[in-house]
């Protein structure tokens, strides 16, 4: 599981290095994600302009992560591709998620 | 223009696999449809799949078939596993999970985006073998 991971002003920034998040990989992406978001920082971020293919237990990992960060730090994502989108608007979870069109400008890496 | 030939698959029921075996087929050139219908597509053929090799080969690894052919209205797509039935005989009617901000649900959302996303699905047990069809429009 490949998940690049900076940290810029108050927020973590995770770029998703998979083109999936699936049956396959949810756990791992779960147990990363953990292990990221110890660290310090308000709000999480989650870019996930290179996934390109999420089914229900991917949807379920990024539940997870919301949970695990707790009531006092927000999960947000980035750059959602048309088939991600779909899963997200179905399920209503894009109302869940506070949900950026691409990624934030201050976010974005500088040069 | 003759109606092109159905595409079938054998599947190890394993979410390896089962990634494995969308990942291919999403990249046939014979795959017909726009992108919005492979994404449908392959977002219901990957619950559905991956729901045999959870529910229907708990303990090991079973074989799955699965045939798309093109239809009037949509990709009409048959599977067939050899394990399990289905609780009750019958493909779960997919209500979405109960949702609140305190309690967000991290499962559940597999039949729910079947039952979305497909229509016309038919389920029978029989001989040992589950049968299930369904139909992913063309448009929605």
């Amino acid at each position: 599981m490949n998940l690049y991971a900076r940290e810029l002003a108050d927020t973590l920034v995770v770029e998703v290095g998979e083109d999936r998040i699936d049956a396959a990989c949810a756990i791992q992406f779960k147990d990363a994600m953990r292990e990221l978001a110890g660290r310090a920082g308000t709000r999480v971020l989650i870019d996930m302009s290179r996934v390109r293919f999420l089914d229900s237990s991917g949807l379920g990992a990024v539940v997870a992560v919301m949970k695990l960060l707790g009531p006092d730090r927000r999960l947000e994502l980035a750059g959602l591709t048309p088939a991600v989108d779909k899963v997200f608007r179905l399920t209503r979870m894009d109302s869940v998620f506070l949900i950026h069109p691409d990624l934030p400008a201050g976010l974005r890496e500088a040069g | 223009m003759s109606d092109p030939a159905p595409i079938c698959l054998r599947i190890t029921a394993t979410p390896v696999e089962v990634r494995a075996a969308l990942t291919g087929l999403m990249a046939r050139p014979d795959l017909t449809g726009d992108s919005d219908f492979r994404q449908r597509l392959e977002i219901a053929l990957a619950e559905i799949l991956n729901n045999i090799a959870e529910h229907a080969y708990p303990a090991a690894p079973g074989r799955i078939g699965l045939c798309l052919s093109p239809g009037a209205t949509g990709m009409i797509c048959q599977v067939i596993d050899y394990g399990l039935p289905m609780p009750g005989l019958a493909a779960p009617a997919g209500h979405p999970p109960p949702m609140t901000e305190a309690n967000l649900p991290e499962g559940g959302f597999g039949w729910f985006l079947i039952r979305s996303l497909c229509a016309g699905l038919t389920y029978r047990h029989r001989n040992g073998q589950n049968d299930l069809t369904l139909i992913v429009p063309w448009h929605q």
